[in-house]
C-alpha cells in the first residue's frame, strides 16, 4: 500500500456509496484486504503505510484486530445500505506492514469478523503475508486451523549483503524453515522477491533465485526495486550514498528470473507474478487487475466498489478516533467515468497472461496492435485470436504499450505515427 | 527653487532661437531613464505625485530590463538669465540592432550628451552611438552620472572621456540622476552649448520621421523633427518615400503625455497622428511634406530596415499556429523592421521565418511573443543571410539551412560585421583568443586609459549570432562590452551539416558553419542530442552529415525497460495519474520519423553552444 494519498472527492461520514455501485454487481467478486500498518522496523526502501512502535502515537498495536473487526462490520452495513445482493468473500488477504507482528489470535479475529459479516465462499483464498522471522510452527498452524488458505513470505532476498541495503532484519536460513512449517500446516506458498537492489550483481540475483526456486514454493512474486520519494533509500540515493538502480540491469534481471523459472515449471501470469500451474496463481491479485469489489479494511487502505474508489485515514491513531466514534475512516475517493474505467481496464489488463480482449479496444488502438507485433511487443497468436499478450519484451515496456494504446484510441490512428 | 519656466513657449510659436533639441546617449544601465525622469521633475512637467521610475519607458520588458526600446520626444520648458527655452529631449534606444533607429534619432538632435557612468566608464555600444552622433555633427555635452556611488571614481573616468572626444576633464559635468546633484547645472550647460535649429521657415514643409510607435487606441503616433517649414491641424500631407497622402487629425508635443498644439513649425519637435494603422505606413527616416505645397527632396538618410538575423518561430502546440500569426501581425504595426513568411519544418510543424535587426531584436519579439500573447515557442538557431553561388553560377539567396543548395558549391558569401569590444585589459588575451575561434580577423587595439582596451575584429556575422556574446561575458566577467556594424560580405568556406534521427533528416538541427569546424558542430549536437532524446523502445542512431557523407555519430540506445513493478489495490489511483501525465508529456513530443522528441530537447539543442546538465533526464 504506498503510502502517498490521491487528491479527491471528500468521502462521507457515514461512508455511504452511490446508488450506481450496484450496476453489475452480480458479476463481479467480492474480497476483503486487511491492512495491519505494524512493522518492527521500517525497511530503507518502504513506501507502505506502516508505523514502527515509537511512530504510533498512541494508538495501540493491541486494540488493533477490534477495530478492524469493527471496520469489517461497517463495511457490511454500507454494502447493504448501497442496496448490493449479499456476496461471500471469494478471497481474503492479509497486508502490511507486517501482519504477522500481531499474535495469531488477533488476525484470527479480524478473520472471524469477515466471516461473520460477509460469509467466505467455499474454497476461499486466504492470504496473510509474514516475514520469515515473525512466524514460528505453532503460529503457522494456528492460522491454518482457522481457515488461512495460503501464507506469502517476504524473502526479498537469499544474499546477507542485498538483505542489509535493504535493512531486512531476517537470517536468509530462516526462509526454508518457515516454508517447510507452512506446508506442513498445510498452506500454500508463496516467495516475494525483490532485484536490482542497489550493488545487488546479475549473480547475487541468480543466487537468490536459485534459493528460492529451491523450496518450491507454489507463487512466487518478483519485483524491480522502485526507490520512492520520501524514503531512506531515495534520500541515501540523492547524496550519492548508494547507486541509482540501473534500468537496463533490472530488464536482464528480469529475463533471467523468467528463463528461470521458466524452466522451473513456473508460468507468468502478471509481470512480476508466477505461479506453477493455474491453481496457484493469486486469485485475491487478480481480483485488483480485473475490476473486482473490495474492501480494503485498516489505515491508508484502498477499497474498490462498483467503479468508486476510496482510502482511508493513513495514521493508525487517526484510523482509531474514526473507529471508536463510529465513524468511516474513509479520506478521501473518487468516481470512475466510463474513460477513466476503459483506461484502468486497459493498463492492469495488458499486465495480465490472460491477457487483453481486444474487442474493447477502440478501432485506433486495434489496428496499433499489428506495429506492436512488428515491434516484437505483442504476441502474434493470442493477437489474431483476439487477445492482447505481452511479450517478453513486451512486458518489460507495457507501460509503454499502454500509452501506444490508449494515444491510437485517441488519434484514431492506426499502427504508423502521424508524420508531419 | 529651481529655475522652472514660469511660462512655457507654445508650440507652433516658438523662435528656432528659444529651442534645444538633443538626447542622452548611454550604456544600458548608465542611468538614462533615471536622469530623464530627473530632469521631467526639475522642468516641472511631470508632477512630483505622477512621477514614476522610467516614466518614458513603456513597454514592461523595457522597464523589467532596464533598456529602452522605442524613442520618445518630450519638450521641457526651462529658463535661464531671464530667457524662457524649450528643451526636446529626444530618447534614444540604446542598443546595436537598433543603430539605423538611432541615426535617425540622431538626426533630429543638434546636441547629444554624453552619459557615463562614474563607476564604469564608457561601453563599446555608448562608444558606436558618440561615433555616429559626431558624424552628425552634434555638440557633445559629456557626463558623469551616478557620482553617488561609493565606487565611481570621476577623475579617472573623465580623464578617459576628454581623451576620447577632445576637451578637458574638468569640463566633464558630474551629475547623480538619482539624487538630482547637478542636473539643472546640466539643464543649463544645455541651453548654452547645443546650437539652435537651422531651417527654412518659409520652404515647404519637411519633417523627418524618427520615431513611429503603434497605439490601439490612436493608431500610429509618429514622432517628427520639423527640418523647414510648418504643419498644421487638419492639413493634408504625404509620405515622400511612398507618395502615400494623409490627413493630420492631431498634432502636437509630448510633455510627456501628448498635447494637441496649433501645429508644429521649423525647429521644432513632437508627434502627429493620420489615422493610419500600421507603422509601415508612417516609417523611421521618411520625410513628411504637404501634400499640395510639397517638398522637391526628401531629407537624406532614408533606409528600408534590412534583416540581418534570422530565426524560425515555431509553436509548441502546433495548435497555436494561427494564434502565432496573428500575434505577428500585431507587432508588425509597431515594428517596421520585423519581417516574417511562413515556413514548414518536417520536424517542428508550421511555423514562421522570422528577420530581425540583430540578436537583441529577436530575443525582444520572442519574449514580447511570449508574454504579450502567451505563446510557447521554439525558436531555431539564428542563422544569417548567404549567398550561394552553385557551380553552373546561379546565385541562391539563403536565409534558411534548408535553403542551402544541394551539390556542388562554387562560393559561399557570408556577412561580416566591424566589432567593437572595450575590456579592461586583463581580458584582452582570451578575447583574442574567442575571435580567432570565431575566425575573426584584429584591425586594431588601443588603450583608451591606462587598464581599458579597445579592440576591433572584422567577425563573420554568423560568428557572433549565436552565442558570441554570452561567450564574451562569460570570459570576463562581464565586464567586456561589445558592439558591431554590418558592414560588407566575404567569400567563406562554408557547408551545411545535417542533423539526422534514425536516417532522418532534422531540418531544424541543420546548420551553416565553416568547414573546419563541421565536424566540431556534428560531434556537439549529436552529442546533445543523444543526452536530450529520451530511449525510445528501438535503437535511435543519430548522425551528422555534409551532404551524403557522414562526420559524426552517436546511438540512442533503445530502452529495456519500462514498466512499474507493482501493481495492487492501492497503487491503481497512482499509476492511472501517472499515465495520464505521462500522455499528456506525449502530447508535447514533436515526431521525427517515429522518434519522439521532447519539446525541450529542441530547446535545449538550439539555446546554447553547451549542453545544459538539467537537461538531462
Amino acid at each position: 500500500m504506498p503510502s502517498a494519498l490521491p487528491l479527491a472527492d471528500p468521502a462521507p461520514a457515514d461512508g455511504a456509496l452511490p446508488g450506481s455501485v450496484v450496476n453489475g454487481a452480480d458479476e463481479r467478486d467480492f474480497g476483503v484486504y486487511l491492512h495491519v500498518p505494524f512493522c518492527r522496523v521500517r525497511c530503507g526502501y518502504c513506501d507502505f503505510n506502516t508505523y514502527t512502535g515509537e511512530e504510533l502515537r498512541g494508538a495501540k498495536r493491541e486494540d488493533y484486530a477490534d477495530e478492524a473487526a469493527r471496520e469489517v462490520r461497517l463495511g457490511g452495513r454500507v454494502l447493504d445500505a448501497a442496496g448490493l445482493p449479499r456476496r461471500e468473500a471469494r478471497t481474503v488477504f492479509f497486508g502490511g506492514g507486517t501482519p504477522t507482528l500481531l499474535p495469531a489470535d488477533d488476525l484470527v479475529r479480524m478473520l472471524d469478523a469477515v466471516r461473520e459479516t460477509f460469509g467466505l465462499e467455499a474454497g476461499a483464498e486466504i492470504t496473510t503475508e509474514a516475514n520469515p522471522d515473525s512466524v514460528d510452527e505453532r503460529y503457522l498452524s494456528r492460522l491454518a486451523e482457522a481457515g488461512f488458505t495460503r501464507v506469502s513470505f517476504g524473502m526479498q532476498s537469499a544474499v546477507p549483503s542485498t538483505l542489509a541495503v535493504l535493512e531486512r532484519t531476517h537470517d536468509p536460513e530462516r526462509v526454508p524453515l518457515v516454508v517447510r512449517w507452512a506446508r506442513e500446516a498445510g498452506l500454500d506458498c508463496s516467495l516475494d522477491l525483490i532485484y536490482g537492489t542497489p550493488g545487488e550483481t546479475l549473480d547475487e540475483w541468480r543466487t537468490s533465485l536459485e534459493a528460492a526456486l529451491a523450496q518450491q514454493p507454489d507463487h512466487l512474486s518478483a519485483y524491480a526495486l522502485i526507490v520512492e520519494e520520501g524514503t531512506k533509500l531515495a534520500r541515501q540515493i540523492r547524496r550519492g550514498e548508494v547507486a541509482e538502480p540501473d534500468d537496463d540491469l533490472h530488464a536482464e534481471m528480469y529475463e533471467l528470473a523468467d528463463r528461470m523459472l521458466a524452466d522451473a515449471g513456473y508460468d507468468w501470469y502478471e509481470v512480476s507474478n508466477w505461479s506453477r500451474g493455474r491453481e496457484h496463481r493469486s486469485r485475491h491479485n487478480l481480483a485488483y487487475w480485473r475490476g473486482a469489489d473490495w474492501w480494503g479494511v485498516g489505515p491508508g487502505a484502498h477499497s474498490h466498489v462498483g467503479g468508486v474508489r476510496w482510502w482511508n485515514v493513513k495514521h493508525p491513531a487517526a484510523y482509531a478516533q474514526r473507529i471508536a466514534a463510529g465513524e468511516s475512516p474513509a479520506a478521501g475517493r473518487e468516481t470512475l467515468d466510463t474513460g477513466t474505467q476503459h483506461l484502468e481496464r486497459v493498463l492492469l489488463e495488458v499486465r495480465l497472461a490472460d491477457g487483453l480482449d481486444l474487442a474493447m479496444l477502440a478501432p485506433g488502438a486495434r489496428r496499433a496492435v499489428a506495429g506492436l507485433i512488428a515491434d516484437g511487443l505483442v504476441e502474434p497468436g493470442p493477437a489474431l485470436r483476439g487477445t492482447l499478450v505481452l511479450t517478453l519484451r513486451g512486458r518489460l515496456l507495457a507501460d509503454g504499450v499502454v500509452r501506444d494504446l490508449l494515444e491510437a484510441e485517441e488519434s484514431g490512428a492506426g499502427a504508423e505515427p502521424a508524420f508531419l | 527653487m529651481s529655475p522652472r519656466a514660469a511660462r512655457p513657449l507654445e508650440p507652433a510659436r516658438t523662435a528656432p532661437e528659444a529651442i534645444r533639441n538633443f538626447c542622452i546617449i548611454a550604456h544600458i544601465d548608465h542611468g538614462k531613464s533615471t536622469l530623464a525622469d530627473r530632469m521631467l521633475q526639475i522642468t516641472g512637467v511631470v508632477s512630483d505625485r505622477d512621477m514614476r521610475a522610467q516614466y518614458l519607458d513603456r513597454m514592461d520588458i523595457e522597464r523589467e530590463r532596464g533598456i529602452t526600446i522605442k524613442s520618445q520626444a518630450v519638450r521641457m520648458p526651462w529658463e535661464k538669465d531671464g530667457k524662457t527655452f524649450a528643451l526636446n529631449m529626444i530618447d534614444t534606444p540604446g542598443h546595436v540592432d537598433f543603430t539605423y533607429e538611432v541615426s535617425r534619432s540622431l538626426a533630429a538632435c543638434e546636441g547629444a550628451i554624453l552619459l557615463v557612468d562614474a563607476a564604469q566608464g564608457i561601453e563599446a555600444q555608448t562608444l558606436a552611438n558618440l561615433y555616429l552622433a559626431m558624424e552628425n555633427d552634434l555638440e557633445i555635452i559629456p557626463v558623469l552620472n551616478k557620482i553617488d556611488l561609493p565606487a565611481a571614481d570621476p577623475e579617472k573616468y573623465a580623464a578617459e572621456i576628454a581623451g576620447l572626444i577632445g576637451g578637458k576633464a574638468e569640463d566633464v559635468l558630474r551629475v547623480s540622476g538619482k539624487t538630482g546633484v547637478g542636473v539643472e547645472e546640466l539643464l543649463d550647460r544645455v541651453v548654452e552649448r547645443i546650437p539652435t535649429p537651422v531651417g527654412d521657415a518659409d520652404a515647404p514643409a519637411r519633417a523627418m520621421i524618427f520615431d513611429s510607435v503603434y497605439d490601439p487606441y490612436r493608431g500610429v503616433v509618429t514622432y517628427v523633427r520639423m527640418k523647414d517649414g510648418r504643419l498644421s491641424p487638419r492639413e493634408k500631407v504625404r509620405m515622400m518615400s511612398t507618395a502615400a497622402t494623409h490627413e493630420l487629425l492631431e498634432i502636437g508635443v509630448s510633455a510627456p503625455e501628448p498635447k494637441p498644439s496649433q501645429g508644429l513649425s521649423v525647429g521644432e519637435v513632437g508627434y502627429l497622428i493620420t489615422g493610419v494603422k500600421d507603422v509601415r505606413q508612417s516609417k523611421v527616416g521618411d520625410t513628411i511634406t504637404n501634400a499640395v505645397k510639397p517638398a522637391e527632396d526628401a531629407l537624406p538618410g532614408y533606409t528600408e530596415p534590412k534583416p540581418m538575423v534570422f530565426s524560425g518561430l515555431y509553436p509548441i502546440d502546433g495548435a497555436d499556429y494561427p494564434d502565432l500569426r496573428e500575434a505577428l501581425d500585431k507587432l508588425k504595426l509597431s515594428d517596421a523592421a520585423l519581417v516574417y513568411e511562413p515556413e514548414t519544418s518536417v520536424a517542428l510543424g508550421f511555423g514562421f521565418r522570422c528577420g530581425f535587426l540583430g540578436l537583441l531584436h529577436l530575443e525582444i519579439i520572442t519574449e514580447r511573443l511570449q508574454r504579450e500573447f502567451g505563446l510557447d515557442l521554439i525558436a531555431t538557431a539564428p542563422s544569417v543571410f548567404y549567398e550561394v553561388r552553385a557551380e553552373n553560377k546561379d546565385l541562391v539567396q539563403v536565409m534558411n539551412p534548408s535553403e542551402f543548395p544541394e551539390g556542388k558549391i562554387d562560393a559561399v558569401i557570408e556577412p561580416i560585421v566591424k566589432a567593437t569590444i572595450l575590456t579592461p585589459k586583463d581580458y584582452v588575451g582570451t578575447i583574442m583568443e574567442l575571435c580567432q575561434t570565431r575566425r575573426g580577423v584584429m584591425e586594431g587595439m588601443d588603450y583608451l586609459s591606462e587598464d581599458r582596451v579597445e579592440l576591433r575584429y572584422t567577425l563573420p556575422l554568423g560568428e557572433i549570432v549565436f552565442d558570441f556574446f554570452d561567450s564574451l561575458k562569460s570570459r570576463t566577467q562581464g565586464y567586456a562590452s561589445f558592439d558591431y556594424d554590418v558592414n560588407g560580405t566575404q567569400e567563406a568556406d562554408l557547408v551545411k551539416v545535417d542533423i539526422l534521427l534514425q536516417g532522418e533528416k532534422v531540418d531544424a538541427f541543420s546548420a551553416i558553419v565553416h568547414r573546419d569546424k563541421a565536424y566540431a558542430y556534428g560531434v556537439l549536437m549529436a552529442g546533445k542530442l543523444r543526452e536530450l532524446i529520451p530511449r525510445q523502445q528501438f535503437e535511435v542512431p543519430i548522425q551528422a552529415a555534409i551532404g551524403a557523407r557522414i562526420i559524426a555519430r552517436e546511438t540512442i540506445r533503445a530502452i529495456r525497460k519500462d514498466v512499474l513493478a507493482k501493481c495492487y489495490g492501492g497503487d491503481i489511483t497512482r499509476k492511472r495519474k501517472l499515465l495520464e501525465k505521462q500522455k499528456e508529456g506525449k502530447k508535447r513530443m514533436k515526431m521525427v520519423g517515429r522518434v519522439e522528441v521532447p519539446q525541450e530537447a529542441f530547446i535545449a539543442a538550439l539555446s546554447s553552444g553547451e549542453p545544459t546538465k538539467d537537461a538531462k533526464k
